[in-house]
């Protein structure tokens, strides 16, 4: 069978993704050390585990509805009003759906029409443009840059626009670059985006991450929330990433397009992941703020090792990834990446995988234990001193 | 800043001035009076290993023992805890509310040898009321840490997006 001639040509189209070839690499390797991994290394807390075993022994094992258990909406919509005084309404404005991946394939679905663009600055997480294509719709990539703290600049993303811009996707905190946009730089984009008549997919899963100031909502800015899609979830901040439960919140028009079909592809969240988040926005924080105080000391540790290393990064201010610059080495960031996992056993993702614009620079998650990172930041110098 | 120096070595005695001026956003010197003062005022006693003796071939054995304790004037509760805790072989002693006065933890290499420690030097202090002793067989956790048995959860992948 001629497989090329029956799968999709839209699949088809997708290039094979750059972090798996990482992976492969580094099953080839002993005593490798990870800074590649983006996800939390602390295990989901406790008292929301035995949530969950509590809500199995009881016999939660149900569908819920398709918007998700109306408790976990109520809760939701409190911590939305308590963190940034935002009001959504739990009844329609208010979808739990599988981990915010999933949230966001069904809003660039509900949204796009064959063609339309997709303004995507970079580097950006390795998703959007794969589901931007899959939805029909074209990708307009953003560049932005290290000497900005890889912020978004207004002027560079007017100059992106076209007449088929529709959607612009915001990630702040950022997964690669850890760069946050504080007020005063979010309204610029807002004035843009209100100009040529936007919708923002306000990406915030990161947001509990924020370790210096305050995050700011994109849909609390001024005339924002009527086009702002805002997703979080549990992932990062209640280290819940294999539960696959995030949220979304959203204008009651484009929330009910998105259930429509969440209701036919998805169903619901597993219901025992919802009660777990349940537990979570209910009585969360106390761990969550002891999570994000060690990742903030871990920040600090690496930030300064690899400068110390002359791999220069800017002190990201969210998330838990630092974006170096390896351009002094004089290797791409492939060829970096690719040699110091063979020839010090340590693992990062190289930049150009996030976007062109973070060629030279390579990704590092500091969510890895202290000694982790101290033994890395020995190799990388090490690897770095002899090239 | 205290707190947050106290907090750190808790955990891992082992950080370098350097590496805690680093973690929490101070300067080496800032971190180094700070130290000092804590070790001056007793604060920082001692630095010490938590070892899980059970993974060693050493023979060690831990018991507490609950204390009723008699004080009577001129005669209270700390100086019957001094005449305990001079004793090498308590290894810890509380003052606690409830059922009995005394929560003392002796060691010993046999259960015999703690269990006559108890009955010919514990119970026989003057005001020592009655003692009753549980001895200790197992460490699950000890100053907030898991010892860990045989199951390990699932590793992260060692890449991921
Ligand atoms: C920026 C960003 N968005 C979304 C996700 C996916 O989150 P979830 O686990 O909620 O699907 C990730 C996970 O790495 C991410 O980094």
């Amino acid at each position: 069978m001629n497989w090329s001639k029956i799968i999709s040509p839209r699949v088809q189209a997708i290039p094979p993704s750059g972090i798996r070839k990482f992976f492969d690499l580094a099953s080839e390797v002993d005593n490798v050390i990870s800074l590649g991994v983006g996800e939390p290394d602390f295990v989901t807390p406790w008292h929301i585990r035995e949530a969950a075993f509590y809500s199995l022994e009881q016999g939660d094992t149900m569908y819920t509805s398709n918007y998700g258990l109306l408790e976990l909406r109520e809760e939701i919509a409190n911590l939305l009003k308590r963190d940034y005084k935002l009001e959504y309404s739990p009844k329609n404005q208010i979808l739990v759906t599988v981990g915010v991946s999933e949230a966001l394939d069904l809003a660039l679905r509900a949204l796009l029409k064959e063609g339309e663009e997709v303004l995507l600055p970079e580097p950006c997480y390795v998703s959007y443009e794969p589901s931007a294509l899959l939805a029909g719709g074209k990708v307009v990539r953003i560049k932005t840059r290290a000497e900005d703290n890889f912020k978004l600049r207004a002027k560079d993303l007017r100059e992106a626009i076209t007449p088929k811009s529709k959607v612009l996707v915001l990630c702040y905190p950022s997964n690669p670059t850890g760069a946050t946009m504080d007020k005063a730089d979010l309204e610029e984009i807002a004035e843009v985006v209100k100009e040529h008549n936007l919708i923002v997919l306000s990406d915030e899963i990161y947001s509990r991450l924020t370790y210096e100031g305050e995050h700011t909502s994109f849909a609390t800015l001024e005339g924002m929330k009527k086009r702002t899609i805002l997703f979080n979830g549990f992932s990062k901040a209640y280290a819940m990433t294999g539960w696959r439960v995030g949220y979304v919140a959203a204008p009651e028009e484009i929330l009910q397009a998105m259930m429509k079909i969440h209701q036919y592809t998805m169903l619901c969240a597993p219901i025992v992941s919802q009660k777990a988040a349940l537990e979570a926005v209910r009585n969360g924080d106390k761990e969550v703020e002891k999570m994000v105080k060690s990742y903030n000391q871990r920040r600090r540790v690496i930030v300064k090792g690899l400068n110390e290393i002359g791999l220069e990064c800017f002190k990201p201010k969210g998330s838990f990834y630092v974006f170096p610059s390896i351009k002094s080495t004089g290797l791409s960031s492939e060829e970096f990446a690719e040699r110091l996992l063979k020839e010090e056993g340590v693992v990062v993702i190289p930049g150009n995988v996030f976007g062109e614009s973070g060629e030279g620079f390579i990704r590092c998650s500091y969510a890895s234990s202290l000694d982790n990172i101290y033994e890395a930041l020995k190799r990388i110098g090490r690897f770095v001193d002899k090239l | 800043m205290r707190d947050d120096i106290l907090d750190l070595l808790k955990n891992n005695s082992k950080l370098s001035h350097e590496q805690i001026a680093t973690m929490l956003d101070l300067s080496v010197e800032e971190v180094e009076n700070e130290i000092v003062q804590l070790e001056k005022k007793n604060i920082i006693v001692k630095y010490s290993t938590l070892i899980d003796w059970d993974k060693t071939n050493k023979e060690l054995v831990s018991a507490l023992i609950d204390v009723k304790v008699t004080p009577e004037r001129d005669f209270g509760f700390d100086a019957v805890a001094k005449r305990i805790y001079k004793f090498p072989e308590v290894s810890s002693v509380h003052l606690m509310s409830g059922g009995y006065d005394l929560s003392v933890q002796v060691e010993g290499r046999t259960m015999k040898e703690v269990a006559l420690f108890v009955a010919e030097k514990l119970s026989t202090i003057e005001h020592v009321q009655s003692t009753a002793t549980h001895f200790m067989l197992k460490t699950y956790k000890k100053d907030g840490v898991i010892f860990k048995g045989e199951t390990k959860p699932a590793e992260r992948l060692v890449v991921s997006p």
